[in-house]
């Protein structure tokens, strides 16, 4: 080997690992996507910086915008190897429609969504859901309940985001690993059924 | 980060400027084939590394200890996205690297995905 690796030994994947796959974990601002993928990532959680370019295409409205203007659109992931063969990728993507340009990479290849939801603030959800079916990618709901008042009932939250009966739909807590790791579960189990 | 090693010589977005110099003015957002997801490693037996752009040294040397994603590489480097794709791209073509792409969206493919991510986290959390 030419080089002394740049990094500790356990920051690399298991030499037999194959495959790799990859589930977005989206939601509006300060959902809990950041705290979801440092619960369950093995490594800790590292991040993506792209430049993007905006301009007024695509199903963002930027009307009276003249020219371009570039911002970067940071992302945090983490990993979690899953069996000798497969590392499972887990991306926070933000929910802000003027990122379209990071949704057509980030739908690319990927199994499916985790969409999060405050069901305080049901309604800031809307654009995410617009993106997640704009891009066909399937998903299931995970209600980060941030506090444990039981106000909304599971029945009033898929009215109100207009879910289909087969979209599942779960409580998740974001700092709790088995928690968080039951709403992957579901999404996965979904993700099955629809191939039956 | 990149940029912070240089004295500013424009007030504007100096990070604009340093990946296009990097990468030889090409442009950051073409397609190119390395996903997020694509495996990288350094092949074993480098050899003439002495002429390669310092930027280039050190994916090398990030790559070197086995399989990373092109999302950590990038994670680790503090390079944007498409810099890091440009210049792995360079450095595979030019032998440093092996890949191991993304698998295909095929049906019967994700079958066999779902179940081993489904097992895998009944087993590890279940
Ligand atoms: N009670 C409760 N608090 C949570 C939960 N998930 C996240 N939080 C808190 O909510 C705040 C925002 O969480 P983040 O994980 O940063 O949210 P984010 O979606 O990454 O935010 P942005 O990247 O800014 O859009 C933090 O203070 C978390 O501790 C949860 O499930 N329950
Ligand atoms: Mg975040």
């Amino acid at each position: 080997m030419a080089f002394k690796p740049a990094l500790d030994d356990g920051v690399y994947l298991r030499e037999s690992v194959q495959t790799a796959a990859k589930i977005l974990v989206v939601g509006h601002f300060a959902v809990g996507k950041t705290t979801f993928i440092g619960t369950m990532s093995e490594i800790p959680p590292l991040r993506t910086e792209e430049l993007m370019t905006q301009a007024g295409e695509g199903i963002d409205d930027l009307k009276g915008t003249t020219g371009k203007t570039t911002t970067t659109v940071a992302m945090d992931f983490g990993r979690l190897t899953l069996s000798d063969r497969l590392v499972l990728y887990l991306f926070g993507t933000p929910g802000q429609q003027r990122f379209v340009q990071v949704w057509e990479d980030m739908s690319r290849g990927a199994l499916g969504a985790l969409v999060l939801v405050d069901p305080e603030r049901l309604e800031e959800s809307f654009p995410v859901m617009d993106l997640v079916e704009h891009y066909g990618i399937p998903y299931t709901i995970a209600v980060n309940r941030f506090d444990d008042t039981e106000t909304h009932q599971d029945e009033e939250i898929r009215e109100a985001l207009d879910l289909l009966p087969e979209t599942p739909l779960v409580n998740c807590d974001a700092r709790d690993q088995r928690s968080s790791a039951n709403a992957l579960i579901v999404l996965v189990r979904y993700l099955q059924s629809r191939l039956r | 980060m990149t940029t912070s090693d240089e004295p500013d010589q424009e007030p504007v977005a100096p990070q604009l400027v340093r990946p296009y110099v990097i990468t030889n003015g090409r442009n950051l957002l073409g397609d190119h084939e390395f996903s997020l997801i694509t495996l990288v490693t350094a092949a074993e037996d480098i050899s003439r590394t002495g002429n390669l752009d310092p930027e280039k040294r050190r994916l090398l040397e990030l790559c070197s200890g086995g399989y990373l994603s092109v999302a950590e590489i990038v994670g680790h480097s503090h390079l944007p996205v498409g810099v890091v794709k440009i210049l792995l791209s360079d450095l595979t073509e030019e032998g440093y690297l092996f890949t191991r792409a993304p698998i295909p969206a095929a049906k019967l493919v994700d079958r066999h995905i779902l179940e081993e991510v489904l097992n895998g986290l009944q087993a590890r959390f279940g």
